[in-house]
């Protein structure tokens, strides 16, 4: 890697203030894709601000009928929390299937989703469960956040601080790993929520999207042979030597059927 | 009563201790006194001329010590790489021979291609020095792949205007037409063996010093044979004498081939090292190991099995195009000709073998010996149209297999390729494999994953392999530029401990604790007192290294040589202090005893006596106890045996699960089972990742496309069943321990048995046309999806 000023911050103001005063300054959460990356000498920053261990960023509590998660908490965290297992026992599992136990236990849910990989599965969960974005500045709809390929709707240096997950009714996530890197190829969340029925597919397009042909059908009858019949076209899907696009929209199809057979 | 740590007994690894407790010492974990950092700029593209290299930039930065590029190398007259096997043409005519320079001289012709190094007093200063390196390309159109190597995409080397390195053939191309026209059965079946990647976990590393004082340049490198190494850099490339060149490959994180060839990066930090007379430490990275490491397999063959009605196999036609990538590796040429093509009879009486191999240059990594080496490529191509055969004629694959098995009593068996095999029963292991796996209740399974909505399928593999390599005027009348024998020396100390030295080298195989079983259980010594010594050619005598599964074989039989050496020492000593006649003496459990009487010496006497000769037989013998033993042998080894695969497909996804897997292998006796069981499980886990998971990608333009392990699938533990083993003996009766090599062989057997499973599980589902590897969701899905 390249030489970087490396910079703890002590708040999440702290850190805010300290990547607008580097002239090339990235916040670190818990650096499972920054750090490869500068590994590779793929990114030169002229500062890394690591906020992975701001207390104020972690800790999950169940309230309201949400469930807050802080944006540095950590995959295996979530994974093995008895509040996330009670609440949405989809998330935990979710969780529990990211990356290896390595990268679990330094791995965070706001830098996963600020990152926003094609391939992450937290995309799916906060766009299957209407999840609300809260940052030092604003909060976000879940709907609105990821705009794009590794893009969205954060400001340059906007820090996210955590994340509010509506209780659902019913959820399941199920995912079809890439057998070389066992990111999603297609991981579809599936929610039963007070709002209705909510399908959110990542893995498969550039950015995770909203299955809102499938969310009709089953809200009009929430069962895996709603689906049937239900085709969702390959155009814009993506491809790599891993899955053709057919094969995304394909699964697509599989893993909703399987994710609401999950739900029970 | 046998020893607990004797031939037979399976004893724990006396190198694991320091190996799971992070006490290991492999080469980046030398560090040398004034030691400075290399790093290579390789090309990014895969052909291209080089217009120039502009190094001034580079050579003016922080910690920069020095700049050598390909130039530097010629103007020093330091020689390319040279390959050790010389392959002839069928018409007689030599294979075409390109330079291999160490660094790339006038052009690139594969990404990766070193075309310079720096050398700086910290990595990091060594590596942004190599990125200011100016390089300009002149972009050729790149050859990614054998069919646009064919098709004359580009021309590589002057010397080969098509692209072709050889044109080879075994065999009589006529008299096996003649024979397949009078066949009442033809199977003819096109196969792809995918390139892989070997992903030893140790990278490889190499630090070059050079001794002011002496003269002597050491290499500490991660090498599989320390003295060939020696040898090819020593004689070929820099023209350095063997007394003034030392080679030593400490611990060795795996080399599954990879390390056994001589590379650039050696010779470049053994010679710069002499240079700017500082020791050079240059690590590969895994970017840089997947771009630079030897690749293995990478053939494309049409096979034709011809069988008369009541299906007795009657010829076998063979036509292979075998990917040798930019440049010839040490032992590239051999691999696809007389590793594979000999074994081509497999486990039959097919009277007629035929092949004619083509190996051709492209634009991507120089592909060399890959676990198995051929033997795996030959099995699948055997393997995989005999189970189609049997489809095609409605016989049950097992018992088309054991209606042409070659007989036990008709061993040992010439083959019409040129091997005889020594000892085998191969109907034993196809039967103990098939109880293994209750091969008669597979249909009832079969019917319980219908029901469930899967398909399932069985698949045969009954392999046989040569190793123990290798006969030296064998190999030498083949071509090798080498001979195979092997080398051990027994070093008793006076208090009767033992240091073994021996030429092979163990990188995960377990010699320390294999060679000692085989001292102790000769000398009745406990095996603690046992040491092996390996890896180091100033300390050990010029042995050939480890590979082709010889390291028992070959130099477990040189020890069992010199141990006879060293008993009929010690005999002799034993008598005088007996006051006998050497001949009255028998030896055992470590007592040496006089028949009738109650005369005995013990073995740690007879030591100390031998080195505090004070009651010697000083006209007969020197004092001391100390032998040595080559050992060329006189065939190969041939292990032999049955693996079954069964898979299931989950058809919505195209998943391949492994559902269960039994081998059963037949290595003549064995020293350590446990040692050997695993492996045989490391063995088969590489070929069920050949199966299921890894492939090597470039595209039309060369590019590495599975260049991170993010593309490139390597198996893992939830990608495998509990493997179940077991062994039948048929001792190999040409060497004195009656062993034969077992690295290799679940390697060689397990991708067709995996894919015999695969292609029977998906034919259920109306697939006829059998999927390559490996086979991928996304390929077993669309194959599913067509039909």
């Amino acid at each position: 890697m390249y030489e970087f000023n490396y910079q703890k911050a002590g708040s999440v103001a702290d850190a805010a203030a300290k990547v607008a005063g580097a002239d090339d300054g990235t916040l670190m959460a818990g650096g499972m894709t920054l750090i490869p990356t500068l590994k590779q000498r793929l990114a030169m920053p002229s500062d890394v601000v690591d906020i992975g261990q701001l207390a104020d960023l972690q800790g999950i509590s169940v309230a309201g009928g949400k469930v807050s998660i802080g944006s540095m908490t950590t995959h295996d965290t979530v994974a093995n929390s008895a509040d996330v297992k009670g609440a949405i026992p989809a998330l935990a599992v979710l969780a529990s299937g990211i990356g290896d136990p390595m990268v679990r236990n330094r791995g965070t849910m706001g830098g996963s989703v600020a990152n926003n990989d094609p391939a992450a599965d937290y995309p799916g969960a906060v766009l299957g469960l209407g999840a609300t974005v809260v940052t030092d500045k604003r909060e976000i709809a879940g709907d609105a956040f990821f705009t794009g390929m590794f893009e969205t709707a954060l400001d340059e240096g906007e820090i996210i601080t955590r994340i509010d997950f509506p209780v659902p009714t019913k959820a399941a996530y199920t995912k079809f790993p890439n057998p070389a890197s066992r990111y999603a190829i297609v991981g579809v969340f599936v929610a039963q929520t007070a709002d209705g029925v909510r399908v959110a597919v990542t893995g498969a397009g550039g950015t995770a999207f909203r299955a809102t042909e499938m969310e009709a059908a089953l809200n009009a009858n929430f069962s895996p042979s709603a689906l049937d019949g239900i085709s969702v076209s390959s155009d814009g899907l993506n491809k790599d030597i891993h899955a053709s696009a057919e094969y995304r929209a394909h699964l697509i199809g599989v893993m909703a059927k399987r994710a609401v057979a999950a739900c029970g | 009563m046998p020893r607990d740590d004797g031939i037979g007994a399976s004893v724990r690894r006396k190198e694991d201790f320091r190996f799971v407790t992070g006490q290991g010492s492999y080469t980046d974990d030398l560090n040398r006194h004034g030691q400075t950092y290399a790093a290579f700029v390789r090309s990014p593209h895969a052909h291209a001329t080089l217009n120039s290299v502009n190094t001034s930039a580079a050579a003016a930065m922080d910690g920069v010590v020095a700049i050598f590029t390909g130039q530097d190398l010629l103007d020093a007259e330091v020689n390319g790489l040279p390959c050790g096997w010389q392959v002839h043409s069928k018409d007689g005519e030599p294979m075409v021979e390109p330079a291999h320079p160490a660094l790339a001289q006038g052009k690139v012709r594969h990404v990766g291609d070193a075309v310079a190094v720096v050398i700086a007093e910290t990595l990091s200063q060594a590596r942004a020095a190599a990125e200011a390196v100016a390089v300009d390309y002149g972009m050729l159109p790149a050859v990614g792949n054998m069919t646009a190597a064919k098709a004359g995409k580009a021309q590589i080397f002057e010397e080969a205007p098509n692209n072709q390195c050889y044109d080879w053939e075994i065999g009589d191309e006529a008299e096996i037409d003649a024979a397949m026209a009078k066949a009442t059965h033809v199977v003819e079946l096109p196969l792809v063996n995918n390139r892989l990647i070997a992903n030893p976990i140790e990278p490889r590393v190499a630090i070059g010093d050079y001794d002011t004082a002496t003269g002597e340049h050491t290499l500490f490198t991660t090498s599989q044979n320390p003295h060939v190494i020696r040898l090819l850099m020593g004689a070929f490339v820099l023209g350095l004498p063997e007394h003034k060149l030392r080679v030593v490959a400490p611990d060795v994180g795996g080399g599954f081939g990879t390390k056994i060839f001589h590379y650039a990066e050696e010779a470049i930090v053994t010679w710069a090292a002499a240079k700017v007379r500082r020791p050079i430490k240059w690590t590969s990275d895994r970017s840089e190991a997947f771009m630079s490491d030897a690749h293995g397999r990478d053939h494309e063959t049409v096979a034709k099995l011809g069988l008369d009605a009541d299906g007795k196999f009657l010829a076998l036609k063979v036509q292979t195009d075998a990917n040798m990538g930019a440049y010839l590796s040490t032992f590239a040429p051999a691999v696809p000709t007389y590793l594979y093509a000999t074994l081509l009879a497999g486990q039959y009486t097919t009277p007629l073998v035929y092949a004619n191999v083509r190996a051709w240059f492209t634009n991507t990594v120089p592909v060399d010996a890959y676990r198995g080496a051929g033997r795996p490529e030959a099995t699948y191509v055997i393997e995989q149209i005999v189970e189609e055969a049997a489809r095609q004629i409605g016989m049950d694959p097992a018992d088309l297999r054991a209606k042409n098995f070659i007989s036990p009593d008709a061993v040992p068996y010439q083959t019409p390729v040129a091997l005889e095999y020594d000892s085998g029963n191969y109907a034993g292991t196809l039967e103990m494999a098939k109880k293994a796996i209750n091969y008669d209740g597979f249909a009832a399974r079969q019917a319980a994953s219908k029901a469930a909505g899967k398909l399932r399928g069985i698949g045969f593999s009954a392999y046989i392999e040569a190793c123990g390599i290798a006969p030296s005027a064998v190999v030498g009348s083949l071509g090798a530029r080498a001979g195979l024998y092997e080398v051990a020396n027994v070093r008793v100390h006076p208090t009767g401990s033992v240091t073994m030295h021996t030429g092979t080298h163990s990188h995960g195989q377990g010699h320390e604790t294999t060679f000692a079983q085989v001292v102790a259980e000769r000398l009745g010594v406990p095996i603690e007192n046992v040491d092996v010594v390996h890896g180091d050619t100033n300390n050990i005598p010029f042995g050939m290294g480890t590979y082709g599964s010889r390291s028992l074989a070959v130099g477990g039989s040189a020890l069992a040589k010199a141990l006879d050496k060293v008993e009929a020492k010690a005999k002799k000593i034993a008598a005088h202090l007996m006051e006998a006649s050497d001949t009255d003496v028998e030896f055992k459990d470590g007592q040496f005893t006089i028949a009738g009487t109650d005369k005995s010496v013990s073995f740690g006497d007879v030591a100390l006596t031998a080195y505090v000769p004070h009651n010697f037989p000083h006209d007969e013998l020197e004092p001391g106890l100390e032998e040595q033993a080559f050992y060329d042998p006189a065939n190969f080894t041939f292990p032999a045996g049955c693996h079954i695969a069964e898979v299931e497909i989950d058809p919505e996804t195209g998943t391949v699960t492994l559902a269960n897997f039994v081998a059963a292998d037949d290595f003549g006796n064995i020293v350590n089972p446990m040692i050997v069981e695993g492996q045989v499980h490391g063995g088969i886990a590489q070929g069920v990742g050949q199966a299921l998971l890894e492939g090597c990608v470039y595209d039309e333009d060369g590019q590495l496309v599975t260049g991170s392990y993010m593309d490139y699938a390597m198996p893992r533990a939830d990608n495998l069943p509990n493997f179940t083993v077991d062994t039948q003996v048929t001792p190999c009766p040409h060497n004195p321990l009656g062993v034969k090599g077992c690295g290799e062989a679940g390697a060689i057997a397990a991708p067709a048995a995996v894919m015999n499973a695969v292609t029977g599980a998906m034919r259920a589902a109306g697939v006829t046309k059998p999927i390559d590897m490996p086979a991928t969701p996304s390929e077993v899905w669309a194959a599913l999806h067509a039909s």
